[in-house]
């Protein structure tokens, strides 16, 4: 699945992301780093608030009025941090486009369909509004919109919730854009309709060799879809690794804790497992690991120094930023079974 | 597995869109509905009646001065004590109230949607600025300055609108910059950004179509507020200049002579009562038609 090229498409360097509030400044995203191929697609994983999404919408320059991004985030080595307004417009929506959330509110309920999708390639592409209708149509079409041609000219609220997702997965794909980012983009959908959603995600990068990075806390779409997996606890990475490796050989606690979690049908009725505890308070970090405070494997030095993020061995792809070695994980992890 | 596409349903042809709906919604409002029909029947009147009628609203009839209505020479409405018409007189008056009162409500609407929508996007400093020139302005003794206004530049009905225009605007402002703070924090207006549309293109082609609702409903509140400054204007004298009338100046010579011909001041004044009535009626009714709950 991965076609891996020499050269990204998106790289992120050093991403720390700080908003000032009244309570002094929160840290939410520090020194994350990705690099996106052509056709790569990159799960990004975490609780809520552990900095997943921040990290996206600083990407974008989305950020709200009181955020400040530090680093940079290249796009074919152009840094977009910082950027004037009217330079990152042409970026954005045109070569990296975006799906939010939730589909109920992503559109604007006043106008049509038709009118938030010419919008699009009228802006990039200076389309007259009748050849980008016609394109529009084609792209709910690809989307297997059924009718497109009539529903085009439907309001937001005539369609059901996987519909408007796909009105806003072919939205993002008007202009055909290099990179896709997809903010959870199936967590309010039900599940069947998820499984429809990650499908033609895939389809759509298949077919047009699009980057996507999917930040998610469903470990399934994770699964199904992506090479890559960036694990994020407290505004910091945990773990960078294959999806094969997060999902079969798991090097960081906290990993391990989430795929512990996943309820399973097969282990019979017991009591669902969770991580005890609760994400940290992004106001007061602790000066160690973040997880610290809810690690099965804490040390002393957990809680005092700041595990760097380091490959799990010298020429292995995995980075894991934890100062227990996984032999030691594995040891403890025995005992305790 | 998602390739099958369900039957085609033939129904609904177009997109129903939100305003679709609150028409609907407004059409089953009858009391509305007929608001708007005799509204339109005054209206009408006003623009058409002095044409076909056979007075003008400034000739005198010698014979006839002060008189109650009566049918001799089509004085449906009686006359006044210069014995000059008083149903075509209504209605011309009629005329310059109802098109101060659109103008002035067309002008304050305009500049309240924009400003408000431009500081409520914008926030921060600009946001503050532009809302303490909004209270600074309300802090104006606003008759007195259109009392001066109108000594200096004389009367003029353009001057009339510009000062009621001048005053009712701020409030449409504070509204619409209200209901802007609400929606730009929608994450449909974070999704426009994440398409690359500019800032202006944001406020002018997202948010201000939803604001639509809020400026119809305050609209139909300003309507009938404003063609009431125009009377209250006009009571005081200010308004505009003998021989053209208004129905506030026909009010105001009208309750001079109340007691000795009642009929001078009722029917300028039911005109003016029914007409607030039935503005009063369309806006509750639009207020139900656009409920944002329903949308």
């Amino acid at each position: 699945m991965s076609e891996t090229t020499a050269t990204p498409v998106l790289e992120v360097k050093d991403l720390s992301v700080r908003f000032a509030t009244n309570d002094g400044p929160v840290y939410a995203v520090n020194d994350v780093g990705l690099s996106l191929a052509r056709g790569q697609t990159i799960g990004i994983v975490g609780e809520s608030g552990s900095g997943k999404s921040q990290t996206m919408l600083a990407m974008m320059g989305l950020l709200a009025r009181n955020g400040t991004a530090t680093g940079q985030v290249l796009h074919h080595g152009r840094n977009l941090l910082g950027l004037p307004a009217a330079e990152l417009n042409a970026v954005r929506g045109d070569r990296i486009a975006m799906i939010f959330q939730d589909p109920m509110t992503s559109l604007n309920p006043y106008l049509s369909v038709e009118r938030q999708m010419t919008e699009v390639l009228e802006l990039h592409r200076g389309c007259s509004r009748r050849e980008a209708r016609t394109r529009a149509i084609q792209a709910l079409d690809a989307v297997k919109i059924p009718d497109a041609r009539r529903r085009i000219d439907f309001y937001p609220h005539e369609f059901s919730g996987g519909m408007r997702q796909r009105v806003m997965i072919a939205m993002a794909l008007l202009c055909e854009p290099e990179v896709l980012i997809a903010d959870e983009p199936t967590t309010a959908l039900d599940a069947t309709v998820q499984a429809q959603i990650v499908q033609l995600l895939r389809e759509l990068q298949r077919d047009h060799g699009t980057a996507i990075v999917m930040i998610t806390h469903d470990l399934g779409v994770v699964a199904g879809l992506c090479d890559d997996v960036i694990v994020m606890y407290g505004g910091r990475v945990m773990e960078h690794a294959s999806a094969e490796d997060v999902f079969h050989r798991p090097s960081h606690p906290y990993t391990r804790g989430l795929l512990a979690a996943l309820p399973r049908l097969d282990a019979g009725a017991g009591a669902l497992r969770s991580i005890p505890g609760n994400p940290p308070n992004m106001n007061a970090l602790p000066p160690g690991c973040p997880f610290s405070a809810r690690c099965r494997f804490v040390q002393e030095r957990c809680t005092t120094t700041m595990p760097l993020l380091q490959p799990l061995a010298p020429g292995v792809p995995t980075l894991r930023a934890c100062h227990r070695p996984v032999a030691d994980l594995d040891a403890l992890e025995a005992d305790h079974a | 597995m998602s390739a099958v596409a369900p039957p085609v349903v033939d129904a609904a042809p177009a997109g129903r869109s939100p305003w679709r709906d609150a028409r609907r919604r407004f059409l089953r409002h009858r009391a509305a509905v007929a608001s708007a029909v005799v509204l339109a029947l005054i209206t009408l009147a006003c623009v058409f009646g002095p044409m076909l009628l056979p007075n003008a609203f400034d000739s005198v009839d010698w014979s006839l001065m002060s008189a109650p209505p009566t049918r001799a020479g089509w004085h449906l409405f009686g006359t006044d004590e210069l014995g000059r018409d008083l149903l075509v007189r209504t209605l011309i008056g009629g005329r310059v109230s109802l098109l101060v009162g659109v103008l002035a409500t067309l002008v304050s609407m305009t500049i309240g949607v924009v400003w408000g929508a431009v500081a409520g996007f914008a926030g921060g400093r600009v946001d503050s600025v532009m809302m303490r020139i909004v209270d600074m302005a309300y802090a104006v003794p606003y008759l007195l300055v259109a009392i001066l206004v109108v000594t200096v530049f004389g009367r003029d009905i353009l001057l009339v609108v510009g000062a009621i225009a001048a005053l009712s605007w701020l409030n449409m402002a504070r509204v619409v910059r209200g209901q802007t703070l609400a929606i730009k924090s929608r994450e449909f207006i974070e999704a426009a950004r994440a398409i690359g549309v500019p800032t202006w293109r944001i406020i002018f082609q997202h948010v201000v179509p939803n604001l639509m609702g809020v400026v119809v409903i305050y609209t139909s509140i300003l309507v009938p507020g404003v063609i009431l400054t125009e009377s209250v204007l006009s009571f005081l004298g200010l308004g505009v200049q003998e021989p053209m009338t208004s129905w506030g100046v026909l009010i105001h010579d009208g309750a001079a002579v109340m007691g000795a011909a009642p009929w001078m001041i009722l029917f300028p004044a039911g005109a003016l009562s029914i007409t607030l009535y039935c503005a009063n009626f369309i806006g509750d009714a639009l207020r139900d038609a656009l409920d944002p709950k329903d949308l």
